[in-house]
């Protein structure tokens, strides 16, 4: 059972419609930081919906996430200033490093890794925010130098919550496409 | 109402739709997304578009509405031009392997494009890969031909009232699928295969049997039988001479089937006369006994699955008897061989069947090997180089599965397995016969759900005919509301019923289905007997076999259990 969600369920107990099926998943969201299965289900059951349909309503927006985010979350920026400056090919060491899944994480759950429009920084380009911090000018030796340094330091920074994080798993694999 | 079409003063009704009107007028005008027998308020396909006088943009016709005066023109140079160029980008991001596509040579796509005039690939589209789904025994799945016209999403949530499968993703990643994506086994999806039956591609096909049914045939070791559903031959008339009965229509199957091998061939409608003999007895026993009520029909086994799967809760109130598919094929295994001195482990039965959801069935049961959709016999015949439509030689079915009465005939179309549930529930309650022509015409008709009382000698039994699952899912608090006193419902769940079923060929639409119907009713009218519980062959197995209804030798035979079998889904 997903606490936050029935929750928030609970809360609007009698005024729930269809059309809340989006706020109802964003607060969800907010709350539990991804839509678990459960969570959907159980807002299936809340609207009387089937399960089929909040499951394809929440894939089709970017802003929702399916699995929790790992212990670090790097953005990897793909703004133009960055696409010049070769982000992908930090974004695809990245992918075969960590060993991503379709969702981001990688296969331990550890790392949350997100593709970001622009990350606002394009002076330092290419730049990833590595749990809130940003390091620019990176390579992939670099990148390599930086995941080796946190791996050793088991007192790396905890993530923020951080709101561009909370993409759809279907998005970060049409860029990637 | 008159509306132009081409120049043409054409009748219309308010609310009727262009593209309705144009095809009841003759006029085809291409459209994929839309259903003439459906809701369809996407309109994403743009296929459809016609010229409109008094518009400059070209409209869509599915969702253009008739009005008085209205002139439109659906095959200009600029629609064609548009049309082609639709078509174009489709097929440019479509896999092409029409020539090992299950649909090859049956493809509304295919068709449509080279109507379309598509002849060569102007265009090169990035192709999906996502893995086909081949998870269920009933349906399978292969994402990468979908154009995603959302007719399985339309008639899965709004006609059937399942929602098993929706549009999931977005852009180029979008894809029709499950809750969650997993496979369709461990979905929300009943098999009933009404999205098959309306997918203009091979996205979602029936799970092909075609070559374990010819490899059995080719096994010198093997005794293979079939049986056939009343739905397939009163199906397979259509593009026949008129004059030809269903049951001249199903002595010319069984004579193609023996040609391609089969050892016997046996008349499922038998089993459907055993069903009522054996529903009919129960009902009236929970009646008597303070049984579970309302005591609702177990032959629609994707019916069956909807409560497995949705509502286990409605288990008591399920009738225990076996499809007649599985009453037959129990039967065949128990009699067949010792009739023809034979060592059951040779024996394969075959069943001939309109629906896809008896492939779950008889995986989930034991006594039928394979199960062949009618669409699939198309393709045995191919196989063996049989042109159905010039063979006029006749095989009466075999014994002991031979006879069938008018009433076990009607079970294949909505009301049917109600009105000949009446017809010997008469007998049993009053210990009379009906009077006169034992038609029931208040368990006939197209309607969603069917209500009436009949007056058996002192009793009464109030019943209710579901016509597909859709209907079902509306109006299941009333019909279990003790308000309401049901004591049987029929469910059947494709619209129509059997006839209408989810392996029924492509172009089955609400006239065909009328047509198939008004078969049924014919080839009742003209049966000798009309009663299931006189098939002489019924008789003969209860004396034989059974002893009584309802005796132990049935509940081994004929009777089944039902299981739990909500996905993790619905459990939560
Ligand atoms: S579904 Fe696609 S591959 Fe299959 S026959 Fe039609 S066009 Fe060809
Ligand atoms: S078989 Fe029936 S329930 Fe299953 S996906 Fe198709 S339409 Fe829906
Ligand atoms: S699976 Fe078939 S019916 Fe469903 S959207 Fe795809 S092409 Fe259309
Ligand atoms: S049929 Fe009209 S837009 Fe598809």
């Amino acid at each position: 059972m997903a606490a936050g969600a029935d929750a928030i369920i609970a809360e609007r107990e009698g005024e729930l419609t269809r059309e809340q099926m989006i706020p109802l998943l964003q607060e969800i969201q907010a709350a539990e930081g991804f839509l678990s299965a459960e969570a959907m289900i159980t807002v299936a059951d809340a609207l009387e919906t089937p399960v089929s349909r909040v499951y394809g309503v929440a894939t089709f927006y970017n802003q929702f996430r399916f699995a929790p985010v790992g212990e670090h979350v790097i953005e990897v920026c793909r703004g133009t200033a960055c696409h010049v400056k070769q982000s992908l090919a930090l974004a695809q060491h990245l992918e075969r490093r960590l060993h991503l899944r379709d969702d981001g994480n990688s296969a331990d759950g550890r790392y949350t890794v997100v593709r970001v429009a622009c990350l606002g920084a394009c002076s330092i380009a290419p730049v990833i925010k590595l749990d809130g911090a940003f390091y620019g000018h990176l390579t992939t030796e670099k990148l390599d130098a930086l995941l080796d340094e946190l791996e050793a330091d088991g007192d790396a920074a905890k993530p923020d919550a951080f709101p561009s994080a909370a993409r759809a798993p279907e998005e970060q694999r049409d860029e990637a496409a | 109402m008159k509306i132009s079409i081409n120049g043409k003063k054409v009748e219309a009704k308010q609310g009727e739709t262009v593209l309705q009107v144009a095809k009841r007028s003759g006029v085809d005008v291409p459209h994929l997304c839309s259903l003439d027998w459906a809701p369809s308020p996407a309109a994403s396909c743009r296929l459809c578009v016609v010229e409109a006088d008094g518009s400059s943009r070209l409209l869509t016709s599915c969702t253009l509405e008739a009005a008085d005066g209205l002139a439109v023109q659906t095959h200009t140079p600029r629609v064609l031009k548009a049309r082609r160029a639709i078509m174009e980008l489709l097929v440019a991001s479509h896999p092409q392997d029409c020539l090992s596509c299950v649909r090859g040579g049956h493809c509304e796509l295919s068709t449509l494009a080279a109507d379309l005039g598509v002849r060569k690939a102007r265009y090169v589209g990035a192709v999906k890969h996502h893995p086909v789904d081949i998870s269920s025994p009933a349906l399978w799945r292969d994402p990468d031909k979908c154009v995603l016209c959302g007719r399985c999403v339309t008639v899965c949530h709004d006609v059937q009232g399942v929602g098993a499968i929706d549009f999931t993703g977005r852009g180029f990643k979008t894809r029709v699928a499950p809750g969650f994506s997993p496979g369709l086994n461990v979905s929300e999806c009943v098999f009933c295969g009404q999205c098959a039956r309306v997918c203009p591609t091979g996205a979602i096909v029936e799970r092909d049997q075609v070559d374990d049914v010819v490899a059995a045939l080719a096994d010198p070791d093997a005794v293979v039988v079939a049986q056939v559903a009343p739905a397939v031959p009163a199906t397979l008339m259509e593009g026949h001479s008129k004059s030809e009965g269903v049951r001249v229509m199903l002595e010319r199957l069984a004579a193609a089937l023996k040609r391609v091998g089969f050892d016997a061939v046996f008349d499922t409608g038998f089993a459907a006369d055993l069903t009522i003999v054996e529903e009919a007895s129960e009902l009236l026993d929970r009646v008597r006994n303070g049984g579970v009520l309302p005591m609702f029909t177990s032959c629609s086994p994707a019916w069956v699955n909807y409560v497995e799967t949705h509502r286990p809760d409605l288990i008591p109130h399920l009738s225990t008897c076996k499809s007649p598919q599985q009453m037959a094929g129990a039967l065949i295994r128990e009699i067949y061989p010792k009739r023809t001195d034979l060592d059951g482990r040779r024996l394969v039965v075959v069943s001939v069947m309109p629906c896809t959801a008896k492939k779950f069935e008889a995986q989930d049961l034991d006594g039928v090997d394979h199960v062949l959709t009618t669409r699939e016999l198309d393709h045995l015949w191919g196989r063996f180089g049989v042109d159905f439509g010039t063979c006029t030689e006749q095989a009466p079915p075999d014994p002991p599965f031979a006879e069938t009465t008018g009433a076990g005939r009607l079970f294949a179309g909505s009301g049917g397995v109600m009105e000949a549930a009446v017809r010997t529930a008469h007998l049993l309650v009053a210990g009379s016969e009906l009077e006169g022509d034992p038609k029931v015409a208040e368990a006939r008709g197209r309607e969603g759900v069917r209500r009436f009382t009949v007056t058996a000698g002192e009793a009464e039994l109030n019943l209710a005919v579901v016509n597909g699952l859709g209907r079902l899912t509306e109006t299941l608090d009333e019909l279990l509301d003790p308000q309401t006193s049901l004591h049987f419902v029929e469910v059947m769940s494709c619209p129509g019923g059997c006839v209408g079923g989810g392996g029924q060929p492509y172009d089955t639409d609400v006239q065909a289905v009328k047509e198939r119907l008004e078969r049924l009713y014919e080839v009742d009218r003209r049966s000798r007997t009309r009663r299931a519980h006189e098939n002489a062959g019924v008789q003969a197995l209860y004396e034989d076999l059974l002893g009584r209804p309802l005796s132990e030798a049935s509940h081994r035979l004929l009777h089944r259990t039902y299981t739990d079998r909500r996905p993790h889904s619905v459990q939560v």
